[in-house]
């Protein structure tokens, strides 16, 4: 199989509510898959399951060829291949910039304090932010604590990248960079999936775009067809609504 | 605008505040006790009094006792032996108890109109009122107590020893050079500690206790070579309450001065010159001595030179 | 966010007579509130100092001969105190956190660990400091297992150890519970296993935002750690209540009171400015 990350019928409830209901996806190497729907329909949890930090109820997850679901399987180093970005960035605060970078190369992926600070370094000019090194994320802006959390994320090289409405939590004028930002990974070739809001940004960006509704993926397709015609109704009605705010 | 007279309003609460705060300092303002507010640190001691009080002045309607009546008499709790026994000061045993029944005859209680309360060493021989007539718990009396309380005439000759585990470091030593090193311990603000630190000065710094039972827990634990205690309370704790007790010696007297048990009364107290006359007329009479041979079969200790 | 500095502006005249009036009034209150606090205190003093009783207060409290002549003994207990204190407050972090940390693992496999910290918190916490003292600094010795000291220092600080842990561990948990979860969840995505989460993400974060009931606790300590006195040892208080029985002349306690303060009320200070410093006090509010 070529490819990176394929979800077979996945299920999960919390308690009596069932959040996913069977989802099937499939993420090829270099590709971006978007993930669009109402909020409560599950994208976060999605997110969530693919990176083990939920158990699933059922289904299987392959990562990598490898079946991650299974309870042998060790989650921190399944982790350590993926990159997780927070809607509300979770920088650690006690930390500066270049430490909150740099954590996981030292403690995960045993890299040596001054290989890691050159590689953090290199990573905050990526995302524009080699100036801030120092600074601490209260100090900054929402817009610049993001690209941090997506440095952060970045750092260690991952397989997959997992991007849960990085944009949700930030002023519009900055939104603006962190997409440019994402648009630029895109061009890399980095492996991403991600919940966004953002249409343009998603027909721009998007390989595929998967409709989210009911705990199953509704709808999905090419972001032209997804998101310009779409087949089912309830896809057309969500769309609507968002255009309509 | 509107905020002027809110401002004054409140400036007004500020000034009576203030006032009303400095009237009621000023009315609790501490009253001054009768005679002895004069009285600065260096008070010299009274002596006991030259004439012995007419007869009639010392009977249980004359006196002013706490209840009419009833002679209310203290000690500890536990009341050691050879003192008291069984820590029942009711029953007329004991050093102490059968002198306390015997000074209560002298004043013409019967045994029913004697009363005990328990009050703690330490508290006694703090100034300020009491709750009871008298007080016998082997205080010794000091010309600092005096300046605290009254003592009635002494009914005991106090001798202070040491004792210790057998085998100990100090087990077997015959002079005060020899306890140099030794790790002691005695009941806080007692002339026993004094003993220690003006008398025997070791080196260590001596352990320090609230009573006596913990200081010989202390010695059971090893956490300490040796109590010093007067001479009979030394008796009981090597005789009963330790396994391997032994006494060392008994010290010798300091500057020669025989230091002497005394009954404890409030500062000023209108019973003293009575208490005092009763244990007077107890040692003229022999009295003291007979209970003596009964209560502290004393076989002696070596001195320590 | 840089503003461009408005070199241009000068304030107007309105402006220039807002801010007088402001200043003025601010003068005119600060110099009232000094003023009234000072009048006050003159009128308190005076009322002490003249009411008839204060001599003998003077005398019996404030002693100046006495409280000099007791300062050596005092010093020297309270000597004791501190190292008391510094030795007891090292090992009590060290045993709480272990505590705390494991009364807040998750997980069925971690139920005996929960279990032995809540019990160890439960009987710590129940039992009265003065009994545990006594209980270890008499009992212990008595039970003459060999190759533990018997020194009453020992076992006091011992039983100081075990029952402040339990409540400190508490102040950990709280620390530790109030660091919200998505904190702990960055961490793991980013590969940390639960050990690393904790010691990394979580403990820094927790220990900062308790730094006022820990140092609650530490004054606690300090004080607490006179009880030990109960077992021969003589401390401050042991050692002003000997020089107090000399002579019944009070001024050692006050002594001591005082030599307490001065402990305590710098190391209070200086932990609020080095925190303040720090910025841990808004550090709380961002996630």
């Amino acid at each position: 199989m070529s490819e990176l990350l394929r979800l077979d019928g996945v299920r999960k409830s919390f308690g009596d509510h069932v959040v996913l209901r069977e989802v099937d996806l499939t993420v090829e190497p270099g590709q971006c898959v978007v993930l669009i729907g109402a909020s409560g329909s599950g994208k976060s949890t999605l997110l969530r399951c693919v990176n083990l930090l939920e158990v699933v109820d059922d289904g299987v997850i392959t990562f990598e060829g490898r079946d991650i679901t299974d309870p042998r399987v060790d989650g921190d180093e399944v982790r350590s291949q993926m990159g997780l970005v927070f809607q509300s960035y979770n920088l650690f605060p006690h930390l500066d910039v270049i430490g909150n970078v740099t954590m996981a190369l030292r403690l995960v992926h045993g890299v040596g304090a001054d290989e890691a600070r050159t590689r953090g370094t290199a990573m905050l000019e990526r995302v524009g932010l080699a100036a801030k090194a120092q600074a601490r994320p209260d100090d900054l802006s929402g817009g610049q604590q993001q690209r941090v959390a997506i440095a952060r994320a970045l750092v260690a090289n991952p397989r997959l990248m997992l991007l849960d409405e990085v944009t949700s939590a930030l002023d519009p004028e900055l939104v603006g960079e962190v997409l440019d930002l994402l648009t630029d990974l895109k061009a890399e070739g980095v492996t991403m999936l991600l919940n966004t809001h953002e249409m343009g940004f998603a027909r721009d960006v998007a390989d595929q775009v998967c409709f989210l509704h009911d705990g199953r993926i509704h709808e999905r397709g090419r972001p032209e067809q997804v998101l310009g015609d779409p087949r089912e109704e309830r896809t057309r009605t969500f769309l609507s609504r968002i255009r309509a705010s | 605008m509107l905020k002027t007279p809110r401002r004054a309003a409140r400036r007004h609460l500020a000034v009576v505040t203030v006032a009303s705060a400095a009237i009621a300092l000023s009315a609790c303002a501490p009253t001054d006790e009768a005679d002895s507010g004069s009285d600065s640190g260096s008070g010299t001691s009274e002596s006991s009094e030259s004439e012995a009080p007419a007869a009639d002045e010392c009977t249980p309607d004359a006196m002013q006792t706490v209840a009419d009546g009833t002679l209310t008499i203290a000690t500890d709790d536990p009341a050691f032996e050879p003192w008291f026994v069984d820590n029942d000061p009711t029953n007329g045993k004991g050093y102490e108890s059968a002198v306390a029944y015997a000074v209560a005859e002298q004043l013409g209680y019967t045994q029913d109109q004697v009363a005990w309360v328990k009050v703690p060493f330490n508290k006694v021989v703090q100034p300020g009122p009491k709750d009871f007539d008298f007080d016998v718990n082997q205080v010794s009396i000091t010309e600092a107590r005096r300046k605290a309380v009254d003592f009635s005439s002494g009914y005991y000759d106090v001798v202070q020893a040491l004792i210790t585990n057998k085998g100990s470091a100090i087990d077997g030593a015959t002079s005060i050079a020899d306890l140099a090193d030794a790790k002691l311990g005695a009941q806080v603000g007692t002339t026993s500690y004094t003993a220690i630190t003006d008398q025997i000065q070791p080196s260590v710094d001596p352990a320090v206790f609230d009573t006596n039972d913990q200081a010989v827990q202390a010695l059971k634990n090893g956490q300490i070579d040796g109590i010093v205690v007067d001479l009979p309370t030394a008796y009981f704790m090597t005789a009963v309450q330790l396994d391997d007790g032994v006494i060392v010696g008994q010290l010798p007297l300091p500057d020669g001065e025989p230091e002497q048990f005394g009954a404890v009364l409030a500062k000023d107290s209108p019973l003293t010159d009575c208490v005092s006359s009763a244990v007077d007329t107890l040692r003229e009479d022999g009295v003291l001595d007979q209970i003596g041979q009964e209560w502290l079969a004393q076989q002696g200790a070596p001195e320590l030179s | 966010m840089t503003d461009q500095v408005d070199t241009a502006w000068q304030p107007s005249g309105v402006q220039r007579e807002r801010d007088e009036w402001r200043r003025r009034r601010t003068i005119r209150s600060a110099a009232i509130a000094a003023g009234s606090t000072l009048l006050l205190l003159v009128v308190v003093g005076g009322v002490v100092v003249s009411s008839p009783g204060w001599e003998r207060v003077k005398e019996t409290y404030f002693d100046w001969d006495k409280a000099v002549s007791s300062f050596p003994a005092v010093l020297e207990g309270l000597w004791l105190n501190i190292r008391v204190m510094a030795l007891c407050a090292v090992l009590i972090v060290a045993l709480s956190l272990t505590i705390a940390v494991m009364r807040t693992i998750r997980g069925p496999v971690a139920f005996p660990l929960r279990l032995v910290g809540t019990a160890y918190v439960d009987i710590f916490r129940g039992l009265p400091l003065l009994l545990v003292i006594f209980l270890l600094g008499f009992g212990g010795p008595a039970l003459s297992l060999s190759g533990l000291p018997t020194s009453a220092l020992f076992w006091g600080c011992a039983a100081l150890v075990l029952s402040y842990s339990a409540y400190v561990a508490e102040v950990f948990r709280a620390g530790i519970e109030s660091v919200h979860p998505s904190q702990r969840l960055a961490g793991r995505s980013l590969g940390l296993t639960y050990g690393q989460t904790l010691r990394h993400v979580v403990l820094p974060q927790a220990w900062r935002r308790v730094i006022p009931p820990l140092m609650n606790d530490l004054v606690s300590l300090q004080k607490d750690s006179g009880l030990i006195a109960v077992l021969g040892v003589v401390d401050a208080i042991r050692a002003a209540q000997i020089e107090t029985a000399i002579d019944f002349n009070y001024t050692p306690y006050v002594v001591a009171g005082f030599l307490f303060c001065c402990l305590t009320i710098p190391m209070a200070r200086l932990t609020d400015r080095y925190a303040r410093r720090k910025g841990y006090h808004g550090a709380g509010g961002h996630l």
